[in-house]
């Protein structure tokens, strides 16, 4: 799960990093409260940071500074006026701006390869590090934590001198363990900080001071684990979310909404993607991606059905179960029974192997349901009853694609 | 001969008295798996499916009591590492983690754990692994499996059963067919399974079937083409349609960054000699393009 940089920062800061103070405001005139307050608060200029779940938001417009609560309140207008691929802006946070001196890069996440956290560095902050990776990977310093006790003393001190941060060594290592330790509290996949700025400020004398401070924080959380993180459940983005992903995890399906007019229904994630692949293949476009789970029970298999017809594009379904242990006479049956509860029918091709298989034929048959023994056959017609159902209407864009 | 599984196999299952665990557990006894014993704490002296099978309280105890050597895990995710780490230190060689849902950061320590213990898990969040004719240890269904010579491993569940269907109806059998599972941390890559399939003389020919997510299928194509140059290649990729930064399904199937595209997979697998299948039903008649008889 993604969440917002507010919420990441909290996550940050209560493992005791450096973070910048911050407010999210959701209309111009709270941009407006929260700026005059950082502004009374000794800050020369604020910066105003659109709140969305992409990356891009930079280049986009969504990030501008003001010099004056007028200012700021007219770049809040502005930023809450854009749509940022696809995604409303619908809230902006205010911090006050960082004179920054440097920029670094400094991320921590879940290396497959390896098995292991990997932390990742360069003293090249502020870009992709995507780009960085390509254009000088010998930039970029990653060290795996040990399994059992995390990052250790030594290993941080190696990023932060790789970094050039041997001036600031105990901030620095101080970060590098906080990542980590931000990763292992919450259970995230990913902890990134870009950038983590060294920035200058004026200290009580009017000393002039360098100190690290993390401008910006992306998190995104392990799904498996949030049922034992309630507290981060309540992170989840509401206004960025689909309420069909909402109905969908409420009855433990995968389902991802996408622009084509073939609904699936699969079980399996692997055979799901198959599906659609197939879809594309005979020349159709998948509607949604859509993984019942194994035992392709009633309950869902009906869920399932509601979810594809609420997708107005969808113009024909192509229903494959592999059963295997599956009875796929039940499944029939579910099917047909989930079919006549819904107010909209669309032509259905399903195909399902294993236990049964046949009489499930005979029951689909006799219900006049198009059935199919291959995969393959079975895409093809479902590319074809589409067709056949006509052109599709104007449809509105979809947001899955984002 | 196989791998994972086979003849010498001696199965304790965890999670035994379970739902899933008992029902999975009479599929593999009734394939002939040896299924030897059963764990579930505190059910210990009873017995399970049918009072076939010994149910003990301790993986130590199972292995004292019936010299097993390899383990099933149906346990739930909250105590499936534990349940991992218990048959690791009972001195299980061969683990197969069924359970899904398992938070990444748990399994980290654990595979380490593994690792050190010189022990081999497979998953978690896997199919399990079937030598056909000589043991199942999973949930793949026995029925799709024909008695051969082609290795087939794969991220997937009934992705895998598709192929091995198609395989099994067109005559071509298999050695093992292997689950690893599509969590983004597991025991066992494609690499760990495509060296025992190196190893293994009865093994002529190799599937691999992957999907969109991390690089496990670049990092297998890259040693089949130093390790197995010799032999027929077939894989598979799901996933071509797949919209980047949405996770399909598996926990590990997400392009993130431009990366992990099937493109990515499918041009690695290539230049690595793979055939690759545009479609599951494609596998058998590259198989027999590649001097696969059966």
């Amino acid at each position: 799960m993604k969440i917002q940089e507010a919420d990441a920062k909290s996550l940050l800061a209560a493992q005791g990093l450096p973070v910048p103070p911050w407010q999210v405001a959701r209309d111009p005139s709270a941009a407006r409260a929260a700026a005059e307050r950082f502004f009374a608060a000794g800050a020369e200029r604020v910066v105003v940071k659109a709140q969305v779940l992409v990356g891009g938001r930079g280049k986009a417009g969504g990030v501008r500074l003001a010099a004056t609560p007028d200012e700021a309140e007219a770049v809040a207008r502005a930023i809450l006026a854009l749509t940022i691929k696809g995604i409303p802006v619908r809230k902006v946070l205010v911090s006050p701006a960082a004179d920054i001196v440097a920029e670094y890069y400094l991320a921590a996440l879940v290396d497959r390869s390896a098995r292991r956290i990997l932390v990742m560095g360069s003293a090249e902050g502020g870009v992709e590090i995507e780009e960085v990776a390509a254009r000088n990977p010998a930039a970029i310093v990653r060290i795996h934590a040990d399994p059992y006790l995390g990052l250790l003393d030594w290993q941080a001190r190696r990023i932060a001198f790789a970094l050039g941060l041997g001036a600031h060594l105990r901030e620095a290592v101080a970060i590098a363990k906080g990542l980590v330790a931000t990763m292992r509290a919450n259970d995230a996949d990913l902890v990134e900080v870009n950038p983590l700025a060294l920035v200058r400020e004026v200290g009580p004398e009017g000393i002039p001071t360098e100190r690290l401070v993390c401008l910006d924080a992306k998190v995104t959380l392990d799904d498996s684990a949030l049922p034992r993180h309630p507290e981060l459940e309540a992170m989840r983005d509401l206004d960025e979310e689909d309420p069909v992903d909402l109905e969908a995890r409420r009855h433990d399906i995968s389902y991802i909404r996408l622009d084509g007019t073939i609904g699936c229904m699969v079980n399996g994630a692997g055979l799901a993607m198959t599906t659609m692949d197939l879809v594309k293949r005979a020349g159709g476009e998948p509607a949604n991606f859509l993984d019942i789970g194994g035992g392709a029970r009633a309950d869902r298999v009906a869920a399932a059905m509601r979810l594809i017809l609420a997708d107005p594009n969808v113009r024909a379904i192509l229903v494959n179960i592999f059963g295997g242990i599956t009875r796929g006479d039940e499944v029939a049956r579910g099917l047909l029974e989930a079919r006549a509860a819904q107010a909209r029918t669309v032509p259905m091709v399903v195909r399902i192997v294993g236990t049964n298989a046949d009489e499930a034929r005979r029951i689909l048959e006799a219900a006049d349901v198009e059935t199919a023994t291959s995969l393959d056959e079975a895409a093809a017609k479902a590319v074809a009853a589409a067709a056949r159902v006509g052109p599709m209407a104007a449809a509105e864009p979809s947001e899955a694609n984002r | 001969m196989s791998i994972l599984v086979g003849r010498s196999t001696r199965l304790v299952v965890q999670g035994i008295t379970g739902r899933e665990g008992e029902f999975h557990a009479r599929a593999m006894l009734e394939y002939g798996t040896p299924l030897v014993a059963g764990v579930t704490p505190g059910k210990g002296g009873q017995r399970a499916v049918d009072g076939r099978v010994p149910v003990f309280d301790t993986v130590a105890e199972a292995v004292e009591a019936t010299g097993a050597n390899t383990s099933c895990i149906f346990v739930p995710a909250a105590g499936a590492p534990d349940a991992i780490l218990e048959a690791v230190a009972a001195g299980i060689g061969t683990i197969f983690c069924i359970t899904e849902g398992i938070p990444a950061l748990d399994m980290i320590p654990v595979v380490a754990a593994v690792e050190a213990a010189g022990a081999r898990l497979v998953g978690p969040n896997c199919p399990g692994a079937t030598s056909p004719g000589e043991a199942k240890v999973g949930i793949i269904p026995g029925a799709i499996h024909r008695p051969g010579r082609v290795g087939v491993v794969s991220r997937s569940g009934t992705l895998t059963y598709e192929a091995v269907q198609a395989m099994t109806d067109a005559g071509i059998g298999q050695s093992t067919c292997v689950g690893i599972g599509g969590d983004p941390i597991v025991g066992s890559s494609f690499v760990d399974v495509l060296r025992l399939f190196a190893a293994d003389p009865e093994t002529g020919a190799i599937v691999l079937i992957g999907e969109i997510g991390g690089s496990a299928e670049e990092e297998a194509a890259a040693w089949a083409a130093d390790h197995l140059a010799d032999r027929p290649k077939v894989a598979f990729v799901a996933g071509r349609t797949a919209p980047e930064g949405r996770r399909m399904g598996h926990a590990g199937a997400i392009i993130s960054g431009g990366r992990g595209t099937a493109a990515s997979k499918v041009a690695a697998l290539e230049a690595a000699g793979f055939l690759v299948a545009s479609s599951p039903s494609e596998i058998p008649a590259l198989l027999r393009s590649a001097g696969v008889r059966d």
